[in-house]
C-alpha cells in the first residue's frame, strides 16, 4: 500500500547508490537567472553539456524591471548589477541551446506560473528548479521541489537528482469554507497550525473535499506555501480538475492525451496506505488570515489579537519581541490597528487569472485609500497580463488608483526596483514575511489577494464584506 | 579514498545567535543574489543585522555603518568557526549563497536543533557541516557559550563536539553526507559512474510515458 508520493519516488528511481542515497531521475528543470549562473559555469568548467536539453525551460523573473513596456531587451535594464545576470541567462541558455522565454517574450513570466500555463507541467512529473517554491507544481500531481545550485548544475549533467526518501504526511482540508476565504488563507492556517519546522522532512499530500471543490490555480497556492510550512515537497493527486486544466495547456496529440490520461487518473494513494503523520482540518471555520511578524507562522485571523509577549511562555517570548519590534508594533492590539502604506499583488503564489479576477472585484468601482502611497499589480506572466487585460481588469484596477505592471518576481523579494522603503508597511499577497524580505527595513502582511485588495481600499486591515 | 586531512576536525571559537526560524534571506539577503560568482560572499553575511544600513553587492566593509551590538562584529567571535543557533535555522529560500556566505565568512559548522531541508542538503555541498542536536542540548550549549568565549573541537569522524576538557556532546549524521566534507567529494562525478543506469532507465521511460518527451 503506496503513497503518491511514494509511487512517484518508485516510478522516477533509477537505482540507489552503494552509500545509500538514490538517484532520481527528473522529467522537467526550470530555469532563472539567479540561481543558475554559476550552475552553468560549473558544467562549463566539467567540459560538460546538459544530459536532455529539451527537459530544461527558462525564464527570466526575479530581476526583471516590472515598468519596461514592450520591446524591451535585457541590456535596457538599468540596475548594472541585475542587468548582468539576466545578460548572462540569455548567454548561457544560448550558449547550450536552452529554450528560454526571454525578457522579450510575451510568455515570459514567473517562472512557476509559466511552467503549468504553457503546458510543460504535467502531472506525475518529477520536476525541479533552484527555488524554494518549486513545490507550487505538486498541485498537479507532480513530486517537484527547489534544489540549491549545486544541484541545478547535477540535474543539468546528469538528469537526476541524488537524495533521500522523505517521509508522508497527509494533511486533509475538509467541508466549505465561507465566501471570503481563499487557498490562501487556508494555507497561511495550515502553517501557523504546524509552525514554518511543522513539515520539515517531509512531502506532504493535501487532499480532502475542499482541495477536490477547488481550481488548479487555488490548488498552487497551498503547494506553493508547503515549503512555509518547512516541507519541500507539497503535492496534490490528479483528478478530473486536473485533467481538464492540462488538456486546455498542453501540446500533446489526442492519442497520446488519452495513454497519459489513464495514468494520471490513476495516481493516487492507496485507501489502505499509511502517513507518518495526518492532519485533519475543517475549513469551515477558517477566516480571512493576515501574518502580523516576521515568519509566516506568525499569523492570526484578520480581526484577531496580535500576540503580546508579556503574555507568551518563555521559549516564544524572545520570537514574538523581536518581531513586534521589528515590525513597529508598539501599543496596538489588532491587525486593524495598523495604518498601511503599500499594496502589492503578485507573486508566485498569488498572480494568476483567478487572483486578479477576486481582487478587482473588491477594488471595482472603489478608490485607494489616502494613506496608501503605492498599490500595485503585478501579472505573474505575459499570458495572465493579456488575459487580464482582454477581461477589463487592468482598467478596473487603475481606475481604483493601482498601478498596472509587467510580469515578474517583483515586490515579493524586491531583487528589481519595486522595494519598500524602511518602515512602510505593506499588504502583500506573497509568501513570505522576513525580515527585509520586500525591501531594507519594510514590514510585510501576508494576506489573500481579497484582504490585500481591501486593505488597498480601506488603508487598514478592515472587514471583508 | 584519500580524506582531506584539514576536514577531520573543527576546531574555533563559538558564537551564538539566540533565536529560532533565521530563514536564508537573514543569513543573506537578496541584494547579494545578483552575484554570478560561487565566492566572495563574507562581507555579507548577515548583513541586516551586521550593519546598520542597507548594502549593495560590491559595497565594502571599510564603508559601511557596522552595527557593534551584534556578535560576529566583535573578536573573539569575528574569527568564529562554529555558530550556535536554535531551531529551523537556513528554512525558506533554496538560495545556496546562504552557505556560500557562513562558508566564506569563515563558519565550518552550525549547531541548531533543526534545519531548513534544503539548506541543509546545500552545506555538504559546500564543506559546511550542520549538527542537529535536541532541544534541551541546545539549551545547555547555550548556557555554557553565553558564561564566556569558548572554543569548540568538532571530531567529524566519531561525530563528537567536545565542549572542553570535561564535556563532550555525541551527534548523528549520514556517512554519505559527512564524507563529502571529509573526502571532498563531488556529485557529478560519482553521478556519472551511473550513466549506463540513468541511460537505460530514460530510453525506457520515453517508451511508457512519451508524453515527457513531447517537446524534443
Amino acid at each position: 500500500m503506496k503513497t503518491l508520493y511514494d509511487k512517484l519516488w518508485e516510478e522516477h528511481h533509477v537505482t540507489q547508490l552503494s552509500t545509500g542515497e538514490s538517484l532520481l531521475y527528473i522529467d522537467r528543470h526550470y530555469l532563472h537567472e539567479v540561481t543558475s549562473p554559476q550552475a552553468f559555469e560549473g558544467l562549463s568548467k566539467k567540459n560538460l553539456k546538459p544530459w536532455r536539453l529539451e527537459a530544461n525551460i527558462a525564464t527570466p523573473d526575479h530581476n526583471v524591471p516590472t515598468t519596461r513596456g514592450n520591446n524591451f531587451n535585457s541590456a535596457q535594464i538599468k540596475d548594472e548589477i541585475s542587468k548582468i545576470q539576466v545578460v548572462e541567462l540569455d548567454k548561457n541558455c544560448n550558449a547550450f541551446g536552452i529554450k528560454q522565454f526571454d525578457i522579450k517574450s510575451t510568455k515570459q513570466g514567473i517562472v512557476h506560473v509559466i511552467g503549468p500555463e504553457l503546458g510543460y507541467t504535467l502531472p506525475g512529473m518529477t520536476i525541479v528548479c533552484g527555488d524554494s517554491h518549486t513545490s507550487t507544481h505538486g498541485a498537479l500531481g507532480c513530486l517537484a521541489m527547489g534544489i540549491g545550485t549545486s544541484e541545478v548544475e547535477h540535474v543539468l549533467a546528469t538528469q537526476c537528482l541524488k537524495v533521500s526518501k522523505l517521509k508522508n504526511m497527509l494533511v486533509k482540508f475538509e467541508g466549505a469554507p465561507a465566501d471570503n476565504v481563499s487557498s490562501k488563507d487556508i494555507v497561511l492556517y495550515f502553517i501557523g497550525l504546524i509552525g514554518t519546522a511543522g513539515g520539515t522532512g517531509y512531502a506532504i499530500e493535501f487532499a480532502g473535499s475542499y482541495i477536490e471543490s477547488i481550481s488548479i490555480e487555488s490548488r498552487m497556492t497551498i503547494c506553493n506555501m508547503a515549503i512555509e510550512a518547512g516541507a519541500k515537497v507539497g503535492l496534490i493527486a490528479p483528478d478530473e480538475t486536473t485533467i481538464n486544466y492540462v488538456r486546455d495547456k498542453s501540446f500533446l496529440d489526442e492519442e497520446i492525451f488519452k495513454r497519459a490520461e489513464d495514468y494520471w487518473l490513476n495516481l493516487k494513494t492507496d485507501d489502505e496506505a499509511t502517513f507518518d503523520n495526518e492532519i485533519i482540518i475543517d475549513v469551515s471555520k477558517i477566516k480571512p488570515q493576515v501574518t502580523w511578524g516576521t515568519s509566516p507562522e506568525m499569523v492570526v485571523n484578520y480581526d484577531g489579537e496580535i500576540p503580546n509577549h508579556l503574555d507568551e511562555p518563555e521559549e516564544s517570548k524572545k520570537n514574538i519581541e523581536l518581531a513586534r519590534n521589528y515590525m513597529g508594533i508598539k501599543n496596538e492590539s489588532k491587525l486593524s490597528d495598523l495604518v498601511f502604506d503599500k499594496v502589492f499583488i503578485g507573486s508566485c503564489t498569488n498572480s494568476r487569472i483567478e487572483d486578479l479576477r477576486q481582487a478587482a472585484e473588491v477594488v471595482k468601482g472603489k478608490t485607494i485609500a489616502k494613506n496608501i502611497i503605492e498599490a500595485i499589480v503585478v501579472p505573474g506572466s505575459g499570458m495572465v497580463k493579456e488575459q487580464a487585460e482582454k477581461e477589463g481588469l487592468d482598467e478596473i484596477f487603475k481606475e481604483a488608483g493601482f498601478i498596472w505592471r509587467d510580469p515578474g518576481c517583483s515586490m515579493c523579494l524586491g531583487m528589481n526596483p519595486d522595494q519598500l522603503k524602511p518602515y512602510e508597511r505593506c499588504a502583500s499577497t506573497s509568501n513570505r514575511n522576513f525580515e527585509g524580505r520586500q525591501g531594507y527595513l519594510g514590514r510585510t502582511h501576508l494576506m489573500s489577494p481579497l484582504m490585500a485588495a481591501y486593505t488597498a481600499i480601506y488603508g487598514t486591515v478592515g472587514e471583508p464584506s | 579514498m584519500k580524506s582531506n586531512s584539514e576536514g577531520l576536525m573543527i576546531d574555533g571559537i563559538v558564537s551564538y545567535i539566540d533565536r529560532d526560524n533565521i530563514d536564508t534571506d537573514q543569513i543573506i539577503p537578496t541584494e547579494y543574489l545578483k552575484s554570478i560568482k560561487k565566492f566572495g560572499y563574507e562581507d555579507y553575511l548577515f548583513d541586516g543585522w551586521r550593519y546598520k544600513d542597507d548594502g549593495k553587492l560590491g559595497i565594502k566593509k571599510e564603508d559601511r555603518d557596522i552595527n557593534s551590538d551584534f556578535i560576529l562584529n566583535n573578536k573573539p567571535y569575528s574569527e568564529s568557526k562554529i555558530l550556535l543557533t536554535r531551531d529551523n535555522f537556513g528554512c525558506g529560500s533554496s538560495r545556496e549563497h546562504a552557505v556560500w556566505a557562513l562558508r566564506d565568512f569563515g563558519i565550518k559548522a552550525v549547531i541548531a536543533s533543526s534545519f531548513g531541508d534544503i539548506f541543509y542538503n546545500n552545506c555538504f555541498k559546500n564543506g559546511v557541516l550542520p549538527i542537529k542536536l535536541d532541544k534541551n542540548q541546545i539549551e545547555q550549549i547555550f548556557v555554557l557559550v553565553k558564561e564566556d568565549a569558548v572554543e569548540f573541537s568538532i571530531d567529524l569522524q566519531k561525530r563528537i563536539i567536545h565542549l572542553n576538557d570535561n564535556n563532550k556532546v555525541n551527534f548523528e549524521v549520514e556517512d554519505f553526507l559527512i564524507d563529502r566534507i571529509i573526502y571532498g567529494l563531488d556529485d557529478v562525478d560519482i553521478t556519472l559512474n551511473e550513466k549506463d543506469s540513468i541511460a537505460n532507465f530514460e530510453s525506457k521511460r520515453r517508451e511508457t510515458k512519451p508524453w515527457i518527451y513531447i517537446n524534443e
